[in-house]
């Protein structure tokens, strides 16, 4: 009976759903793979998902994503981070190194990958550390953590910059062994001593100290050219600046293996957002300038930036109530990373939905060495889906009822377009109606 | 204005005018046998000091007591802050105790308008970070309408600046005049002309100066080594040099900036001997300064580096006045804020 009872849950039959590519077809989901797609399928013991009007999405993929845990539970755990991304539709997700422990040993990365397994809401995989324990002096065991049962292939010290150009280089070099990336954070560390926001008209008003655009630019410079020497690959971890866009337009033009990603607020948010001094607003890198925002949507509707990342930075309310200097930098985002990208790129008309499905679950899966993921939605491909409703009328963003555990949205109150009605975990619904199903 | 006062830039030209001729009449009563005034009497005002300012707060509270308010004092050091408790916590205990007004400094930029957010007293900005620190501001201009004759009631007795008394008819002294109406015409500093110089970039009291010394009209012209300013101050609404002894001889206000030691440590100058010869103001220097031209610093200063001592000892140094105008100035703030008086102008 109860085998039964799992196997209808298993099969779903979708009708009616728009392809990103506009094509409107039925889609049946079983055993974990799209088993049929076409017009008036017809399943015995499905359940039935009308979703006339509603796109089929790849399910999207996170390259960028901090869970946590282990360490800072009271921020976020991995159940109720990868649940956030499965409600903002993601059903991969990239976790981030800093965590306490490091994830820089194979240990660390076995259990944080566990961990997502067994929360189910989206598969999580792990990152490692680039430096031992994020210090910027030592290779972290690299090849253990590429070798190990996670299969970690990017490799980040994310919130620090491997500033040292001779580890970096190495650490560039190293990974090719094993088709490894390293992803960036680049920002000049001497540049940015006490930097608290972007350095322009605004800091200079509100008296905070400013991180220049050249301490992104200059390091993402030096990057480009260390890849190209050795012959590896670079991923540039949120580009916040216009310079950093004309930068790695150039680096690819030359045929270097250069990737970026860019954040949901590093497309819609501008550094005048600082004036009222409130730490909702403090992100690292910072918030950036309109003419920055420009040059960010135009790179990634040109394929410059490869994909959207969220950077998704859960903390607890009493690390953003305090004075600005004293507040954590960082921002939520898994839960409304989709619908700002509609709102950025969508409604501006400088990505289709092709272009999203491409730079939010193709393209991360890519860069991530992902297997199963950012595959097209077609018969026999995983059944790895986010229904979404882009036509739902735009409702401000309440963080209160996020499932993150961390509140710090800074679209607090920011009406935005779209719904995710449902998402797919290999052919398991991880959000219905807009819920999470567990 | 709004309730509180935080930045010198939200004040309205009317505002600014209201406190500074306020100040005058409060500064008129304190030269009274008597100097206490009833006025905020059962009042209470909160000196909540998160950086040692022993200065600012003694004026603070000689300010809130000559009008008869309770006055409590609170430092963070050896406090609940010391043992790692936050400023909200510490606001809402203030709040729970009773405070109509909390003056606070620290070292945060934004810090008061963060207090502000958190608590229903008023809140009055004592410095904040880089940011602003709006009282030194009103006292400077307070001091330069003074010097210069310029305050309502001076009539023609005082001494003008060269640039009023050479351009009655310029341009400046007609939109001057044909702002007129009410406060907007008298009382300002219409065409003063003002120079600061030093280490604009990390000064609170310049970025108060800028913004008010613009609302009452005054032309400000900044000067420092290039490292010192701000990467966008071309947007600013004053002039910029690199040269002192250029801008001396137009200047009717000399506003110099404390320069600390560690900045030299952090590059942006190379010896504080380099920056003395080419940025401090000695006896040479003041020389070139038009006859009726005031030197003003805000203290505490650095001797022989920043300011020679003979040119802060002289007859034409303000420094000392600035410090019993900061009283006055203090207590128009506390009196028409806590007093209920409602400043009209609208932020800006």
């Amino acid at each position: 009976m109860e085998d039964t009872v799992n196997r209808a849950a298993d099969t779903w039959l979708i009708r009616k759903a728009t392809l990103p590519s506009g094509r409107s077809t039925d889609l049946l989901l079983h055993d974990g793979v799209i088993a049929e797609t076409g017009t008036r399928l017809a399943a015995a013991g499905a359940q039935v998902l009308d979703a006339d009007g509603l796109i089929a999405l790849p399910g999207l993929v996170d390259l960028h994503t901090h869970l946590r845990e282990p360490g800072r539970e009271d921020a976020e755990t991995i159940g109720t981070g990868t649940r956030a991304a499965a409600l903002g539709g993601y059903t991969a997700v990239h976790a981030m190194a800093n965590t306490e422990p490091v994830a820089d040993t194979a240990g660390v990365v076995e259990q944080v990958w566990r961990l997502g397994r067994e929360a189910g809401h989206c598969d999580v995989q792990p990152v490692g550390a680039v430096t031992l324990g994020l210090g910027g002096t030592r290779l972290a065991e690299l090849g253990a953590m590429a070798d190990s049962a996670a299969r970690v292939r990017v490799f980040s010290d994310d919130g620090h910059c491997v500033s040292d150009p001779l580890l970096m280089r190495r650490a560039l070099e190293y990974v090719k062994a094993f088709d490894g990336v390293i992803a960036q954070h680049a920002q000049e560390p001497r540049l940015t001593e006490g930097a608290q926001m972007n350095e322009g008209a605004v800091s200079g008003r509100l008296g905070l100290a400013g991180w220049p655009a050249v301490a992104e630019e200059a390091i993402i410079a030096r990057d480009c050219l260390l890849a190209a020497h050795v012959g590896s690959a670079l991923h540039v971890c949120h580009v916040s600046t216009a310079g950093s866009v004309e930068i790695i337009r150039w680096a690819k033009s030359k045929g270097w293996r250069v990737t970026a990603e860019v954040t949901p607020h590093h497309l819609l948010l501008t550094d005048e957002l600082a004036e009222s001094y409130d730490p909702i607003y403090k992100v690292n890198p910072p918030l950036r300038t309109a003419t920055d925002i420009e040059g960010l949507r135009v790179g990634l509707a040109d394929g410059t930036i490869d994909c959207v990342a969220t950077d998704h930075a859960p903390h607890p309310s009493e690390a953003k109530d305090t004075e600005w200097a004293d507040a954590a930098f960082g921002m939520t985002g898994l839960e409304v990373a989709l619908r700002a990208v509609q709102q950025a790129m969508v409604e501006t008309g400088l990505l289709d939905w092709a272009g999203v499905a491409d730079r939010m679950s193709v393209r991360p899966a890519a860069i991530g060495r992902l297997g199963g993921h950012g595959i097209l939605p077609a018969a026999g491909g995983p059944a790895n889906l986010t229904l979404y409703d882009p036509a739902a009328a735009p409702e401000p963003v309440d963080p209160a009822a996020h499932a993150s555990k961390s509140r710090n949205s800074p679209f607090r109150g920011v009406a935005l377009p779209g719904h995710v009605v449902a998402t797919f975990l290999r052919g398991t619904a991880t959000v219905l109606d807009g819920k999470a199903t567990s | 204005m709004n309730r509180h006062l935080i930045a010198a830039a939200d004040l309205s030209r009317d505002d600014a005018l209201l406190i500074l001729d306020t100040a005058e009449e409060l500064a008129r009563m304190s030269d009274r046998p008597i100097k206490k005034l009833p006025t905020l009497r059962g009042r209470t005002v909160v000196n909540l000091f998160f950086e040692d300012s022993t200065r600012t707060r003694i004026s603070f509270e000689a300010a809130a007591k000559r009008l008869s308010a309770d006055v409590i004092n609170f430092s963070a050091k050896g406090s609940s802050v010391a043992k790692g408790e936050s400023l909200k916590d510490t606001a809402l205990t203030l709040e729970a105790m009773g405070a109509d007004a909390v003056v606070i400094r620290h070292d945060a930029s934004g810090a008061p308008h963060r207090l502000a957010g958190w608590i229903r007293g008023h809140v009055i900005n004592a410095g904040d970070g880089m940011h602003e620190h709006p009282t030194q501001a009103l006292l400077d201009a307070f001091t330069i309408r003074r010097r210069l004759g310029l305050q309502p009631g001076a009539g023609e007795t005082g001494p003008a600046p060269a640039s009023r008394r050479a351009a009655s008819g310029s341009a400046t002294g007609h939109s001057a005049a044909s702002r007129g109406g009410g406060r907007s015409g008298a009382g300002g500093l219409d065409g003063v002309r003002v120079t600061i110089v030093g280490d604009v970039l990390h000064s609170r009291v310049a970025r108060s100066n800028i913004a008010l010394l613009n609302i009452l009209g005054a032309e400000v012209t900044l000067v420092a080594p290039p490292t010192l300013l701000p990467i966008a101050v071309d947007g600013w609404s004053c002039e910029v040099s690199y040269d002192l002894d250029a801008v001396l001889p137009k200047s009717d206000v000399i506003m110099m900036l404390r320069v600390q030691r560690e900045r030299m440590t952090a590059a942006y100058f190379p010896s504080v001997r380099e920056y003395s010869r080419r940025y401090g103001l000695d006896a040479g220097r003041m020389a070139m300064l038009p006859e009726h031209a005031i030197v003003m610093h805000p203290g505490p200063m650095n001797r022989g580096v920043e300011i020679a001592a003979e040119v802060a000892d002289s007859p034409r140094s303000t420094i000392v006045e600035q410090v019993a105008n900061g009283v006055s100035v203090r207590m128009a703030v506390l009196y028409l804020l806590l007093g209920g008086a409602e400043l009209t102008g609208e932020p800006r």
